[in-house]
């Protein structure tokens, strides 16, 4: 999501033509011998790793590895938690339920207790085997204040190792949507090695050699990539009957996605999770590589992209304004021309099509927007603001100009595109919007101190229950620094107290929840904190030279996820890669 | 001699010190707050984690002291060959980070720049004598200089490794083995070079070619060549010393380009991804990684100066005027 692809577009295209031309149509390009020599020769040699037993991923990785510590969810090696560190439960967003995982079961036995039974039989990778007791410890270890999951002790009173087997969990107020979040989400560490690291080193050690229960390895690392080796003695292979087909997984550090492109139509490259604008053309082609639906959007979505505005500046205090607003951005024009369908126009609500379930229609019809110029344009004057120089834009209620900026970071093209659609169908609807670029740092720190008129931001991804969408809405209060949620600076307390409703609602009552969405759902709609836009892609480009069986919608398919992303390891990535097959059998 | 090299080393040192206190303050007065910006990489959403990693992370890296304080324990840790923690790749100490680059991107500019300057200088001397040579020499160097690098560069990767696939597009070393000590690891290494390694070559190449042409042409004109000529020196001499003459202003010109020498490796090793110090540089910037940025620049500023001080050396070797001017200056 980072560096986009700004030069690379014409050039590819010219490529492609020459590509087309010289190979007419058939296979192109013989393989690289570079990044995948004879096999036969690799095998001699115990530091070359065999093509036909390595998968090759890039998309995660910006830079070095630089730690492996599963507490860093943010920075950690691609695969430090899922693949070497493992989780109490994975999610499985297909059917919106929790797979247990390192647990083998776990159950509310009143309202304000969780008991979980650990798996027998699960060792760590140096041989200590996997206990309760461990499970405690990683839970105890977010008491530390600058633990990411600090937060979860303001309502967890206590956690204790019953026996080797069972972990219970008391809490003082019940947090059930949240708790789920945190089940599948923490990555349990091994007590008898962490119990000896220091508050520093909990957060900040690089943890050179991970000890996990998961079914891979690190082997090596470098600049520019890390290699993991697959675990035989895995405890999946029996206890799930579950197996990673690839013996070695080689996760590239892509420094753009210009090279991911290269390395991909190399063939040495297995799963880009990067995005590739124009790839449409590529799964339509003859270039073996394929994406999760063979026509648009191509890709599942993985987060909603939304038009924030300040509501602490005027006129974006003005609910109409805001209204108006969303009414006069053209969304099918940035799906069509901007990114060439490879994403989804949003629904008004925003939730993720994975959540479609808790959609109200009802509320939808009733206080939706869509767009229409027209209407925009009568909305903006029934609310007051009025062209009265004549330039074509409306100004503010008070007659002073009405001018706002609208930030996305520099070098995201495709959102910098998107910027310049929102901003000339604002002027053509008489709301004059500028786009502005500023680097990313500048951009961070603008949105976090509410130094901004308009920003795009999309940092909410698909998770277990919409509670995360609608904490990102409405959390209060609202800080001098705003970090993560909230950019806009919204404050409703009705709505906040709803969100805390419905994250005390149990995660198997499908009716309450959807209740207690549908309530959220008419304030966001009525009062548009924030513009959903469209839904971003789970960007997965998957090569089918050694790799086949990918994810996709096709009949008989897996319909995992496939992404090495943080966090999605548990929300599909690892299942994904237990499905493939080997392309030359 | 002794004064000639004390007062370049002084005026080297003064260099030194302005150069990293401009260092020290560039990413200071650049926009954005790193610890900002890492906290919100780290998606921590509640208020009193958020102030407690901050307050831990500011002072971590010294921001919460004053300007001056920063300053001098830049210098202390400086001498003591501390660069500080990247917050890019936290927490690994930069010096870490710029050593596993350097090598890289030494191999790559050191041949480059020398064997473009040996074999351009060659080709031009050779050009100015024969018609031919010269005829097309001459228009490849200049569509050669001319060329934007970046353009060259996209080419020769995308024509030789995605459409011929001769070479690979990315990575210091194939991603499929692990740094050993093999002839297959060596060739490999070598495998991935190449291209980089040619994109400068050539872009550097052509530029060399013209210049040395030009001066041999203006060298054999001049009064001590026809001179020679007219007592009957065999053509053979004459052009031995033209060349010695006209290779001077090449040697002044070669110092100049090991000062662009990384920012030229910079956009190769984006292109081609390869894992060197330029690559480094680019990352620092977005991330906003003072330390790391401090650390490269640093690095480049020491080899600019101890190149061009090497540069110094070569011309009192070369040039007997220079070492003539010292012994008058010494008398």
């Amino acid at each position: 999501m980072r560096q986009r692809v700004r030069i690379m577009v014409p050039l590819l295209a010219a490529g492609m033509l020459a590509v087309g031309c010289t190979g007419g149509g058939s296979t192109p390009a013989p393989q690289g011998s570079g990044a995948a020599s004879a096999p036969a020769a690799d095998q001699a040699n115990p530091n070359d790793l065999p093509r036909n037993e390595t998968l090759y991923t890039s998309g995660t990785q910006w830079g070095p590895p630089a730690n492996f510590n599963p507490l860093r969810e943010w920075d950690s090696a691609t695969g430090t938690k899922g693949l070497v560190y493992e989780t109490l439960f994975h999610f499985d967003p297909n059917a919106g339920k929790l797979t247990p995982w390192l647990a083998q079961s776990g159950s509310w036995t009143d309202d304000t207790t969780y008991e979980v039974k650990i798996r027998p039989g699960v060792k760590w990778s140096d041989g200590q085997p996997f206990t309760a007791k461990d499970v405690a410890f990683t839970f105890g270890l977010g008491k530390m204040e600058t633990i990411p999951y600090h937060q979860l002790w303001e309502w967890l009173k206590d956690v204790q190792a019953v026996d080797d087997q069972t972990v219970k969990f008391t809490f003082s107020t019940a947090n059930y949507q949240e708790w789920d979040f945190n089940l599948y989400n923490r990555a349990i560490v091994p007590e008898h090695l962490w119990s000896k690291l220091s508050e520093e080193d909990v957060l900040n050690g690089v943890n050179e050699n991970p000890v996990g229960t998961g079914a891979y390895k690190f082997s090596s690392h470098d600049q520019d990539r890390a290699v993991l080796r697959r675990r035989d003695d895995w405890w999946g292979k029996t206890a799930l009957n579950m197996e990673p087909k690839p013996k070695y997984i080689v996760d590239v550090a892509t420094p753009s996605n210009e090279v991911s492109m290269g390395l991909l139509l190399q063939k040495g490259l297995d799963l880009s999770n990067n995005f590739l604008p124009g790839v449409a053309n590529l799964v339509k082609g003859n270039f073996g590589l394929t994406t999760f639906y063979k026509d648009p959007p191509y890709m599942l979505s993985a987060n909603t992209a939304w038009l924030v505005p300040n509501t602490t500046k005027k006129p974006m205090d003005d609910v109409a304004f805001r209204k108006a607003l969303a009414t006069s951005v053209d969304v099918k024009k940035i799906v069509e021309g901007v990114y060439g369908n490879l994403v989804k126009a949003a629904s008004p609500s925003g939730l993720l099509p994975q959540w479609d379930q808790f959609v109200d229609q009802g509320v939808v019809s009733q206080s939706g927007f869509s767009f229409d110029k027209a209407k925009a344009k009568q909305m903006l004057a029934a609310a007051g603001y009025k062209d009265t120089n004549g330039d074509g834009l409306v100004e503010n209620k008070d007659g002073s100009k009405l001018s706002l900026s609208l930030i996305v970071p520099s070098g995201w093209t495709d959102w910098m595109e998107a910027a310049r659609s929102i901003a000339a169908s604002g002027k053509e609807a008489g709301i004059d919007i500028t786009p502005d670029f500023p680097d990313y740092n500048a951009l961070v720190e603008k949105r976090g101190k509410g130094d901004f008129d308009l920003v795009i931001n999309n940092e909410r991804q698909l998770s277990n229950t919409p509670f995360t969408y609608y904490q990102y809405l409405f959390q209060l209060p609202v800080q001098k620094v705003q970090n993560t949620v909230n950019f806009g600076r919204y404050e409703n307390k009705k709505a906040w107290d709803l969100v805390h409703d419905l994250d005390k609602v149990k995660t198997d009552d499908i009716e309450g929840m959807k209740a207690a969405v549908s309530k959220l759902e008419k304030i966001h709609l009525d009062e548009l904190p924030v513009i959903p836009l469209w839904y971003n892609g789970l960007w997965a480009q998957s090569s089918t030279s050694t790799w086949k069986n990918w994810p996709s919608s096709a009949q008989g398919a897996p319909k995992f996820a496939p992404a090495m992303w943080r966090n999605w390891l548990e929300m599909g990535g690892f299942e994904a890669l237990t499905q493939l097959q080997p392309a030359a059998s | 001699m002794r004064r000639y090299f004390g007062r370049k080393l002084l005026i080297y040192g003064l260099t030194f010190v302005v150069a990293v206190t401009i260092n020290w303050m560039i990413p200071r007065f650049m926009p954005g707050d790193p610890v900002a910006s890492m906290l919100a990489r780290a998606r921590v959403s509640q208020p009193e984690a958020v102030e407690a990693m901050r307050a831990y992370y500011t002072s971590l890296f010294g921001f919460d002291q004053p300007v001056w304080q920063q300053y001098l324990g830049f210098w202390g840790a400086l001498l003591r060959g501390d660069f500080g923690i990247s917050i890019w790749v936290f927490p690994t100490p930069v010096s870490t980070v710029i050593m596993g680059a350097v090598p890289y991107t030494l191999a790559l500019m050191i041949p480059s720049v020398l064997l473009s300057w040996v074999v351009g200088n060659r080709l031009g001397a050779y050009a100015a004598r024969r018609k031919l040579l010269d005829n097309t020499v001459l228009p490849v160097g200049y569509v050669l200089t001319a060329t934007p690098y970046m353009w060259l560069a996209v080419l020769l990767a995308w024509g030789f490794g995605v459409i011929l696939g001769w070479f690979p597009v990315a990575g210091g070393y194939s991603f499929s083995t692990r740094p050993n000590w093999s002839l297959d690891f060596v060739l490999d290494l070598l495998h991935h070079w190449a291209l980089p390694f040619a994109s400068l070559f050539l872009v550097a190449l052509g530029g060399w070619a013209i210049g040395m042409r030009n001066m041999i042409i203006y060298e054999l004109e001049s009064d001590y060549a026809n001179y020679l000529s007219a007592l009957g020196a065999p053509q053979r001499l004459i052009r031995r010393y033209a060349f010695r003459n006209a290779v001077l202003p090449q040697i002044t010109g070669l110092a100049l380009q090991l000062g662009v020498l990384v920012a030229g490796a910079l956009v190769t090793e984006i292109v081609f991804s390869y894992p060197g110090l330029g690559s480094l540089i680019l990352k620092a910037i977005q991330n906003q990684d003072f330390f790391l940025l401090q650390g490269t620049f640093l690095f480049i500023v020491l080899g600019v100066l101890v190149a061009n001080f090497v540069i110094d050396i070569v011309y009192v070797v070369v040039d007997p005027r220079t070492r003539a001017g010292m012994a008058g200056a010494t008398a």
